[in-house]
């Protein structure tokens, strides 16, 4: 009997003894420790905790031979799950399709950070690729004890694991270890979120070896998609659920003083569920409970309308009092540079609120039995908000259990977590699951916004006309608000209006580019939000949060710059950039667009028809992007149509290149949509843009004609994040290209006709 | 809240639903019939997600009070095609791959299915304006208009 056999029978008696599934242990090498570690692990008769630290949290090997893949993240939209396969797949040398990612689900995941900051390749993926680097090395251990042969003369064929001199010497890792779990130790860095890291003693293979990795694989889930079959989070139901409607003040920060409950009594299990601020209603049918929140008689506290007038925003963040000032970077003498200048040029430009404005208001679905609560989300960040519904219901934290189902695109911290929250609420309240769907008023009006800013650029020349000195400072309302997650009560509307006190954090950004300036000083400023409590303008992360407005600002004021001292856009920046890959995605994407050299604006057009081109870059986090827009204007209307986009894109190794084409081709679009047309409106008393109509994106009959996308591919480089980079240089770039054709600079977002009529005039 | 009783035909099937008269149609499909498409979306008839065919018509919904639907023939996305016999524009979604969330697909594809049974060879200017006021969020049209261009293509 070989030891593998030995603990094959400790399956069968662990089977014959009603104890569940097996752990198997593998350690360097199949040993008499790892048998008694084996038969701790069958006296535990279930699976190893689900901690980091445990290669079982990540991986496992089914009975059948497919491999399941444990991701605490989720796809919003990108097919994240195919790169994460790819990459599982490649490591482990299995088929692609025998890859089964599971996201987001707190029962069978760890906290690898959720949807975040474009790293579900990143960060999740680096983590997933060590897993299955370490699932693979052991597998390879446990068959060369199985197959008397040692590791380095073996070799693994679609999960079958033979030795290359005998070939009859096989065994596949279902043999092995099908249907029971590693029992694996990780070298685990302590840290949870984007940041966990738990690497085991295998080496992940060399780029030149991947096979599935860079392969451009399709999504499988779009079928289900196109054929209605695949579940939203709005389609999940549980027997005994009843619908809930939140209800909220028509003057932000006031809440209700009198609620009549027999206004709604003639509608079949309508409930009122009010405490302090929180006001929701329940119904046996969701009809009935949009009815009831319609027709609730609700009276409420008198407050002074909190907000300014929108036409004074931008003069409120020019004059409001600074609560944290941060200088990310400075080199230098910037002041000194500036006193002795020949020229100084300055410009400021302003970015207003935006709101995620997802497709579908938020849904989630609670279940509170036996103490044990259920949440079925389509959160970004399932771990956070199981953290965050067991604070608000005062639970144990291993009583709530959150499951990501395919949701609306949410685009950073839209209302997911807050409609978590409340439906909890609800439920606990009325000892009933709640279904729970905010409206299209609630969803784009009361989701956390991407924060208004402004911010001032200015550059020494010297008189030869280089630039000597250069400072660029952001002010605006923070980026987390209220945090990225709905982890806290006080980051959630359930928490803020159940009188959870707010702690208002301070966050913002500096331009992310390698201009090479002898002095220079990129800094930031926030300030107070305008209402401390449950404000449908709390701010927090929106897609590439503050990224579009800080480099709107940057790279038009560096085309500003260029202008100045007669230089040719592309060739101005590439005089002040060293970085090898900045340099290469902007000659890429001037290459592939034909750029001609010469300097802004044209001078050869007349008529009210007129076109011009525009570059923008920028890095994040690694990845580098450069675009050129192509854009056409209609002098006599305003109207700007964004035609051709050539993105430049390098984010280290490609995992999907078809994939991240999707990926890229969705941010031009949604950055056109940003830079044209969006902007949260309000009165004094709350956000007015509550619709389709008020808060108006992109119409199909204005899409980019053309958007030409030139990937740069460095398998030798780990792979960086795809989901935001390529929307952050969008806006400046259209505003270039307006430049170009007209001569006119707009520093002001959304470029609407109007305002651009007006600025042409 | 008074109900009467409707008898609609959707996806071939008849069923009876007790509703308010002035219930959208939306909430009969969803939540008295349990069918998971169409979607909510705005529920003011914005943006598309909630879109059906009532008698070959593309039609939202969210707004269609269930009292107005009479005999009409209700067809839902599910009933556009199968995996066994996909719509033109099924294939060519999955082709061109174009959903990333999905949630607005149903105004998408319903929308462009009527289209292209009445307008042969369209142009890629009727195209887009045949789905304009349609909303996605996630920025696919691109891919969008490729894909109805293919399935144009396939239905001659």
């Amino acid at each position: 009997m070989t030891k593998f056999e030995q603990t094959s029978a400790f399956t069968r008696r662990s089977v014959l003894l009603g104890g569940g599934a097996l752990v198997v242990s593998v350690g360097s090498a199949v040993s008499l420790d790892t048998l008694l570690s084996i038969q701790a692990a069958f006296a535990q008769g279930a699976k190893p905790a689900l901690t980091p630290d445990q290669l079982s949290s990540y991986i496992a090997v089914n009975a059948d031979g497919t491999v399941s893949a444990f991701f605490g993240k989720m796809d919003m939209g990108h097919g994240l799950h195919v790169a994460i396969g790819q990459i599982v797949a490649e490591e482990l040398d299995v088929p692609f399709k025998s890859v089964k990612v599971y996201m987001g689900d707190t029962a069978n995941s760890v906290n690898q950070g959720g949807a975040s900051g474009s790293t579900g390749i990143q960060m999740g993926g680096k983590q997933m690729r060590m897993a299955a680097a370490e699932a693979r090395r052991v597998l390879i251990e446990m068959a060369a004890s199985q197959l008397s042969a040692p590791p380095d003369k073996l070799v693994v064929t679609d999960g079958v694991v033979s030795a290359s001199d005998d070939k009859s010497k096989r065994i596949s890792y279902a043999q092995m270890i099908g249907g029971k779990y590693f029992n694996v130790q990780l070298d685990w860095n302590k840290q949870y979120g984007n940041t966990l890291y738990a690497p085991g003693k295998a080496q992940p293979k060399k780029p030149s070896e991947h096979k599935i990795v860079g392969q451009p694989i399709k999504r499988e889930d779009v079928a289900p998609k196109v054929f209605a079959q695949e579940n939203f989070v709005t389609d999940i139901k549980v027997p005994g659920m009843v619908h809930g409607r939140m209800i909220r003040p028509s003057v932000a920060g006031t809440v209700p003083v009198k609620v009549d409950e027999s206004s709604i009594k003639d509608i079949p299990g309508a409930k009122v569920v009010w405490d302090k601020g929180f006001l929701g209603v329940v119904a046996d049918k969701e009809w009935g409970a949009i009815q009831a929140a319609q027709k609730l008689k609700v009276d409420w506290s008198s407050a002074e309308a909190p907000f300014p007038e929108q036409a004074a925003l931008y003069d409120h963040i020019r004059k409001a009092d600074v609560r944290k000032r941060n200088v990310e970077k400075e080199n230098g003498n910037v002041d000194d540079a500036f006193k002795t200048a020949a020229k100084v040029i300055e410009a400021e430009y302003e970015w207003p609120f935006q709101s995620h404005a997802s497709m579908g208001p938020a849904c989630a679905l609670v279940e509170i039995k036996d103490g044990q609560l259920t949440c079925w989300s389509g959160t970004q960040k399932s771990h956070f908000v199981q953290e965050g519904l067991a604070l608000t219901l005062d639970l144990p934290l291993n009583k709530v259990h959150v499951i990501h189902v395919t949701s609306p695109g949410s685009y950073g911290r839209n209302d997911a977590d807050d409609c978590a929250m409340d439906a909890a609420v609800l439920a606990k309240a009325v000892g009933k699951p709640v279904r729970l769907q905010y409206m299209r008023e609630q969803g784009t009006g009361w989701d956390p916004k991407g924060p208004a800013s402004i911010h001032k650029a200015r550059a020494a020349i010297d008189a030869q006309g280089k630039v000597v000195g250069y400072e660029f400072t952001s002010k605006g309302f923070s980026r987390v608000d209220v945090n990225t997650n709905g982890g806290k009560p006080h980051d959630t509307l359930a928490g803020q209006t159940l009188g959870v006190a707010l702690k208002s954090g301070d966050g913002f950004g500096v331009p992310a580019e390698s201009y090479a300036f002898d002095n220079k000083r990129l800094a930031w400023e926030t300030i107070p939000p305008l209402l401390d409590r449950s404000s449908p303008l709390r701010s927090a992360h929106l897609r590439d949060p503050v990224g579009p407005q800080i480099h709107f600002a940057s790279e038009s004021f560096i085309d500003e710059v260029a202008a100045a001292v007669n230089a040719d856009p592309i060739e101005f920046r590439l005089r002040h950039i060293r970085e090898p890959r900045d340099v290469a995605v902007i000659k890429a994407a001037a290459d592939a667009a034909k750029w001609e050299t010469r300097t802004s604006p044209r001078r050869d057009q007349s008529g009210n028809k007129v076109s011009g081109r525009g570059i923008a870059y920028s890095q994040r986090n690694g990845t580098r992007v450069a675009i050129v827009a192509e854009v056409d204007i209609d002098r006599s209307t305003g109207k700007i149509f964004a035609r051709k986009f050539t993105v430049a894109h390098d984010c280290g190794q490609i995992i999907n290149p078809d994939g991240l084409v999707k990926c890229i081709e969705g941010n031009i679009v949604q950055g056109v949509s940003r830079t044209l047309w969006e902007e949260v409106t309000f009165d004094r008393k709350t956000v007015t843009s509550v619709d389709w109509l008020t808060y108006p994106i992109l119409d199909i009959t204005e899409t980019p004609a053309e958007v030409n996308v030139v990937l740069i591919n460095h398998p030798e480089l780990p792979p960086t994040g795809a989901g935001e980079p390529s929307i952050r240089p969008v806006a400046a770039a259209i505003a270039n290209a307006i430049f170009d054709a007209t001569g006119v600079r707009i520093r002001r977002v959304p470029f609407s006709p109007d305002r651009v009529k007006s600025a042409l005039s | 809240m008074t109900t009467q009783r409707f008898t609609i035909s959707v996806n071939g099937k008849s069923h009876t639903v007790n509703a308010d008269p002035d219930m959208p149609l939306l909430y009969a499909l969803r939540d008295d019939l349990g069918l998971n498409n169409p979607h909510f979306g705005c529920g003011l008839a914005q943006c598309g997600a909630c879109t059906v065919h009532l008698d070959g018509q593309p039609t939202r919904s969210c707004i269609t009070a269930i009292s107005t639907v009479g005999d009409a023939k209700i067809t839902t996305l599910a009933a556009l095609g199968t995996p066994e016999k996909p719509h033109p524009l099924q294939t060519a979604y999955i082709e061109e791959q174009v959903p990333q969330c999905g949630y607005c697909i149903n105004g998408w594809l319903m929308t462009a299915a009527a289209f292209l049974r009445d307008k042969k060879k369209p142009t890629e200017a009727e195209i887009k304006d045949a789905l304009s006021g349609l909303k996605c969020r996630c920025g696919t049209h691109i891919s969008i208009v490729k894909a109805v261009k293919r399935a144009a293509e396939m239905m001659g």
